[in-house]
C-alpha cells in the first residue's frame, strides 16, 4: 500500500474528478490518493465520483483555496 | 446465462437519466459515460460565477449515475473534438453546434469503449423528433451507421418507432417494454420520470452545449473571424464562457469581468494577457486579446473605466500591465455609453 499525490489545481470541474479517475485506475486497492484542487466544485464531484465507483473517501478538508481529499483506492475484485 | 452489458451515454439530462433505468429494470448491467468536450455547460460556468454560487455546484451526470447506482466513466474528449466543431462533416445546427456530427463522434467513442470492455451495445437517450438537428426519424439511421455501431445502438425511449436491434432481435431486451417516444414534447418523459419514481431531475434548455447558446456562438464564430483561421486552444473557449466581449477595433478585443466570481477566474489569466485595472477607483479587471496600439489602449482604458465606480467621475486612473511585466499608468476620461456602439458589443 502506498501513498500517491495528485496536483488538480486550477482546474475547473469536471477535470479534477477526470484526473483522479484517471490517476486511480493506476493503482491498486488499498493505495491512497491525495488530491489538491481549488475548484470548490470538487467537495460536492469527487465524492459522488467515489461512492458510485466504490472508493472510499477518507478525509476531505480546506486550507485557504486549497481543497484536499483523500482516497483509499477499492478495485472490485473480477468476477 | 451470461449477464448482458450495456454503456449508455449520460449527458445528466432526464432522457438520458431514463434510458440508463428502462434497460437497467430489464436485468442489464448498465454503466454511464459522459464526454468532456469543453463546452460542456455544468461545471466551469458554475464554479466561476458568483452568482450562481446558490445553486448545487453537482456535476449532473454524476448525479443520475448515483439515482441509478451505476458507474460513471468521464472521459476527456476535448482536443479530439476540436475537428467535430471546426470542420463538422453534417454542418452546423442553428448556431455552431455540430450536433449530428457530436453524436456520431460519441457513439462512435461508446462503441470503442464498449468492445474494449467487454460490454454489448450501447443506449442513448435520444428521442426521435426532440431536437431539430440531431434527434430526427433521418439521422437516426445515420448515426447508427456512421458510428459504426449499427444495430448495436438501442434508444429506449423511442426504439418501438425504429427497426428492432441486436439486443431485442437476441432477447436480451423486451422490444414491448421499451416506448415510442416522439416530437418536442417532454410529457411522455416527465410522466415516465415519475412512474420510475425520479421526483428531481436536470432539464437544461437547449442540452449542456455552449455551442448551441447564440451569445457563445457569435463570440467563437468573432474569435474565428479575426483570428483569419477556425482554431481555438482549451483556454479560448473557457474565456467566451465568461465576461463581457468588447471588440473596439479588428486587432484588439476585451474581456471585462461582470463580477466578482469572473474577476477572480480571470486573475489567473491575466500574466497571459495585457491587462487593465483601474487603480483609483474600484472595477472589474479587463484582459485584452490582441495586438492593440497605443491609442487602442487608451479607448479600451475609458471603456474599462466605464464598468468601474468611477464612472460618472471626471478623470479615472487606469493601469495597464503588459504579459512581460511592464506597466504603465493612463488617466482617462470614462467613455460615455452613447459613445459605445452597439456592433462593439460580441
Amino acid at each position: 500500500m502506498s501513498t500517491f499525490q495528485l496536483n488538480a489545481e486550477n482546474l475547473l470541474c469536471p477535470m479534477p474528478v477526470i484526473r483522479t479517475q484517471d490517476k486511480i485506475a493506476t493503482l491498486q486497492s488499498g493505495d491512497i490518493l491525495e488530491v489538491t484542487c481549488t475548484d470548490p466544485g470538487v467537495l460536492s464531484d469527487i465524492p459522488a465520483w467515489c461512492r458510485i465507483n466504490g472508493h472510499k473517501l477518507l478525509d476531505s478538508g480546506q486550507t485557504g483555496r486549497i481543497i484536499t481529499l483523500e482516497i483509499e483506492v477499492v478495485h472490485e475484485e473480477e468476477d | 446465462m451470461t449477464k448482458r452489458k450495456a454503456v449508455a451515454l449520460i449527458s445528466g439530462g432526464l432522457d438520458s437519466l431514463l434510458a440508463a433505468k428502462v434497460i437497467q429494470d430489464q436485468g442489464i448491467h448498465v454503466e454511464g459515460i459522459n464526454f468532456y468536450t469543453g463546452f460542456c455547460v455544468e461545471g466551469h460556468t458554475h464554479a466561476i460565477r458568483k452568482k450562481d454560487k446558490a445553486k448545487p455546484k453537482r456535476n449532473n451526470a454524476l448525479w443520475s449515475a448515483e439515482q441509478l447506482g451505476m458507474k460513471l466513466h468521464i472521459i476527456d474528449i476535448a482536443e479530439e473534438y476540436k475537428d467535430i466543431v471546426i470542420n463538422p462533416k453534417h454542418g452546423y445546427g442553428a448556431h455552431l453546434n455540430p450536433c449530428l456530427d457530436c453524436k456520431i463522434f460519441m457513439v462512435n467513442k461508446a462503441l470503442d469503449w464498449a468492445n474494449d470492455n467487454g460490454f454489448d451495445f450501447i443506449i442513448t437517450g435520444e428521442v426521435i423528433g426532440q431536437r431539430p438537428k440531431s434527434q430526427r426519424k433521418e439521422t437516426m439511421p445515420i448515426i447508427a451507421r456512421e458510428s459504426g455501431a449499427h444495430d448495436r445502438l438501442l434508444r429506449p425511449l423511442c426504439a418501438q418507432n425504429l427497426p428492432a436491434t441486436l439486443p431485442e432481435r437476441e432477447g436480451w431486451i423486451k422490444r414491448d417494454e421499451l416506448f415510442g417516444f416522439s416530437g418536442r414534447s417532454r410529457k411522455p418523459q416527465i410522466e415516465l420520470a415519475d412512474k420510475l419514481g425520479f421526483e428531481e431531475f436536470a432539464q437544461p434548455a437547449g442540452g449542456c452545449c455552449f455551442l448551441t447558446d447564440e451569445a457563445y456562438s457569435k463570440k467563437l464564430a468573432d474569435l474565428w473571424e479575426f483570428r483569419g483561421e477556425k482554431r481555438y486552444e482549451l483556454d479560448d473557449i473557457m474565456l467566451l464562457k465568461i465576461g463581457r466581449h468588447i471588440r473596439p477595433a479588428p486587432n484588439f478585443k476585451m474581456i471585462i469581468s461582470r463580477e466578482e466570481g469572473e474577476n477572480n477566474f480571470l486573475e489567473g489569466y491575466r500574466k497571459q494577457f495585457l491587462h487593465l485595472r483601474t487603480i483609483s477607483h474600484n472595477g472589474p479587471l479587463t484582459l485584452i486579446d490582441g495586438e492593440p496600439t497605443a491609442d487602442n489602449i487608451e479607448v479600451a482604458a475609458r471603456i474599462a473605466a466605464r464598468f468601474s465606480q468611477g464612472k460618472q467621475a471626471e478623470l479615472v486612473q487606469v493601469k495597464a500591465t503588459f504579459p512581460d511585466g511592464q506597466s504603465k499608468v493612463l488617466e482617462v476620461t470614462p467613455i460615455l455609453p452613447t459613445e459605445i456602439p452597439q456592433s462593439w458589443y460580441i
